[in-house]
């Protein structure tokens, strides 16, 4: 195992072999190759809005820190202090003034890593110190973008670059912050933090899954449903009928959603319209879209309606809702999931009013759809150590001809999306494998 | 339950908080309920000392029709995360009563609580401050509101299934 070849063979038009589930070595490769080779979303620069803030999370395995540097741009540095190894920070938010300063023997460190003091220097003359590596200071990913406020980062200096890899699929991220009438976005609290424990990828197949809901979540839309009923449908509904009855919706619907496909594996459901397509107008704010847009371009963003975006690798966004979900990879079973809001600057309150409900009502540890979701991606990850098949089924709507480089859209039901996100797994994790290997031996 | 209003006492509030927590840890959830009023809120934070429930993303901020159902849902037959059912468990301390206004008929108790819930072979322990609004409504203490603060609301959890 290590080899492209042993890579390639996992994944097999439509189907996939179970080991990128369960296996500990194929998530090891996973953080060394395919989350160094990609784009990584770290945060919103909302987050860090002063000079010397700073943000920790990671890429992959990899502990990061964003930081608003003294230049007023984001950099992204690895959070190890260069001498023993001690984590510079230690917090999940916080200021740090000009400089980092390591508590264990006080190395300090400019915001975009330069190594700028050691006390008692003078201790390491004549010792070829100044030729070490780890004397550079604290070390910067490859490469960072902020686009449009959404923080991404590369861990490899050399690869494809922000652009290309995401290519039209921004245009999610466009509407999104399209939707604000003064054009950006700023986060609106802490995330939901939700520990899944399952493979990554479950949750990534899980958004553009348009077969699942009317099955798994029946329990709580067909409940919500059954019950308003009972009361004699009254009106206004109530807020849950919005939001959680939707996913009851037959499959003809989710059939019709669409799904469009783009390379590099980004993708989304909702082409044509989705579950949030029925939502009550919030008084104001087309108003507000129209006198900053005008009445055509304010329609335009607003009939815009996509469901769920995928960002290969791991982040799902709606922008209806102006909504990120990370999926954080902690172990081959176990996944870290935030879900964050955002708030549209120029909008009226209901707006984040509105996107704050959705976020507890689906993506809480005490949503009740949350609830479903998760009883399901814990089922698989138990039920694929049975022996009884190496491969998990991707098989919906497939064609023999499919030619993931080529942007598609097709029947909402179809698996194409996961295919999708499959042949760039494939791609990412090799891209520079063989390299690697070929250095090591 | 015979009329409340003219001679409620301190330990009538403290009794009802540890009754309405036998009934969630005896699974009464039909009984429990009816404690409510319609308009009553069950409100659970997510950033420590959060102040604003509605313009950031709380982990419940429920309504009667969310708590009836929660309830529902539980007992339904298609409820595949609660086959097997989860269990809970509280251990009170005994509550402050922070206000006690009979003549407005307006109560309102500060209560720490250990809060266990189980399923399968997981078992979660959880430090809460409660924070009950109570109200007088035809004659009988009814919730108005419900604040479950969780003492590591930020941190990371697997489900939460029943209602701390
Ligand atoms: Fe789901």
């Amino acid at each position: 195992m290590g080899h492209s070849d042993d890579i390639r063979a996992l994944f097999q038009g439509y189907q996939v072999h179970r080991d990128v589930y369960i296996s500990n070595d194929i998530y090891e490769f996973e953080m060394k190759h395919l989350f160094a080779n990609t784009w990584v979303f770290l945060g919103h620069d909302s987050q860090t809005p002063n000079k010397g803030d700073y943000y920790t999370t990671q890429i992959g395995d990899q502990p990061v820190i964003m930081v608003r540097h003294t230049d007023d741009q984001i950099h992204v540095l690895l959070n190890r202090c260069p001498h023993k190894g001690t984590k510079i920070a230690i917090d999940r938010t916080g200021n740090t003034g000009k400089f980092f300063r390591c508590p264990y023997h006080a190395w300090s460190f400019k915001t975009d890593g330069c190594l700028l003091a050691i006390p008692l220097k003078k201790g390491y003359q004549d010792t070829g110190f100044e030729n070490n590596q780890n004397t550079k200071g604290m070390t910067p990913v490859g490469a960072v973008k902020n686009y449009r406020g959404f923080i991404f980062a590369r861990l490899n200096p050399e690869g494809v670059g922000f652009e290309e890899f995401f290519g039209d699929s921004l245009s999610t991220l466009d509407n999104m912050v399209d939707r604000a009438p003064e054009g950006r976005l700023e986060v609106a609290g802490p995330p939901l933090r939700y520990m899944h424990r399952c493979n990554w990828k479950m949750l990534l197949e899980n958004q553009t899954d348009t077969c699942h809901p009317m099955v798994a979540h029946e329990s709580s839309a067909g409940t919500a449903i059954k019950i308003f009923e009972e009361m004699g449908s009254p009106s206004p509904r109530p807020p849950a009928m919005q939001i959680i009855a939707p996913f009851m919706s037959p499959y003809e619907f989710f059939e019709g959603m669409g799904i469009r496909t783009w390379p590099n594996g980004h993708g989304h459901t909702g082409v044509n319209m989705s579950i949030h397509s029925d939502y009550d107008a919030i008084p104001g704010y087309f108003e507000a879209m129209c006198d900053a847009y005008g009445e055509e371009k304010a329609k335009t963003i607003l009939d815009d309606n996509r469901h769920n975006t995928i960002y290969f690798p791991n982040i799902m966004a709606k922008g209806p809702l102006q909504q990120i979900r990370n999926f954080i990879p902690l172990a081959a079973d176990k996944t870290l999931v935030e879900s964050w809001v955002y708030r549209l600057v120029g909008a009226p309150d209901q707006l984040i009013a509105m996107s704050s409900m959705y976020n507890r009502m689906i993506n809480a540890p005490t949503s009740i759809v949350g609830h479903d979701d998760l009883e399901m991606y814990e089922r698989a990850q138990e039920g694929l150590r049975t022996n009884s098949s190496d491969w998990v089924n991707l098989q919906r709507l497939y064609g023999e001809d499919e030619d993931y480089s080529k942007e598609a859209v097709e029947n909402g039901t179809t698996e194409r999306q996961m295919r999708n996100q499959f042949d760039a797994w494939v791609k990412f994790m090799t891209y520079d494998m063989d390299k690697t290997t070929a250095e090591q031996t | 339950m015979e009329d409340m209003t003219q001679h409620i006492t301190r330990d009538d509030i403290i009794d009802f908080i540890y009754q309405e927590a036998r009934m969630l840890d005896e699974g009464r959830y039909d009984e429990w309920l009816s404690l409510w009023l319609e308009s009553g809120i069950y409100w659970m934070p997510l950033d420590y000392k959060q102040s604003d429930p509605i313009n950031a993303t709380s982990l419940l901020y429920e309504d009667h029709f969310m708590l009836r159902l929660r309830v529902e849902r539980l007992n339904g037959a298609r409820t595949f995360s609660q086959k097997p059912k989860s269990r809970c468990h509280h251990v009170l301390q005994r509550p402050f009563v922070d206000v006690f206004e009979p003549l407005e008929g307006r109560f309102q108790t500060n209560t720490s609580v250990h809060y266990v819930e189980t399923r399968l072979d997981e078992q979660i322990l959880l430090a809460l401050t409660v924070t009950h609004d109570l109200k007088i409504d035809d004659g009988k203490l009814k919730i108005a509101g419900k604040k479950v603060e969780l003492l590591n609301s930020d941190a990371a959890f697997g489900n939460i299934q029943l209602l701390p």
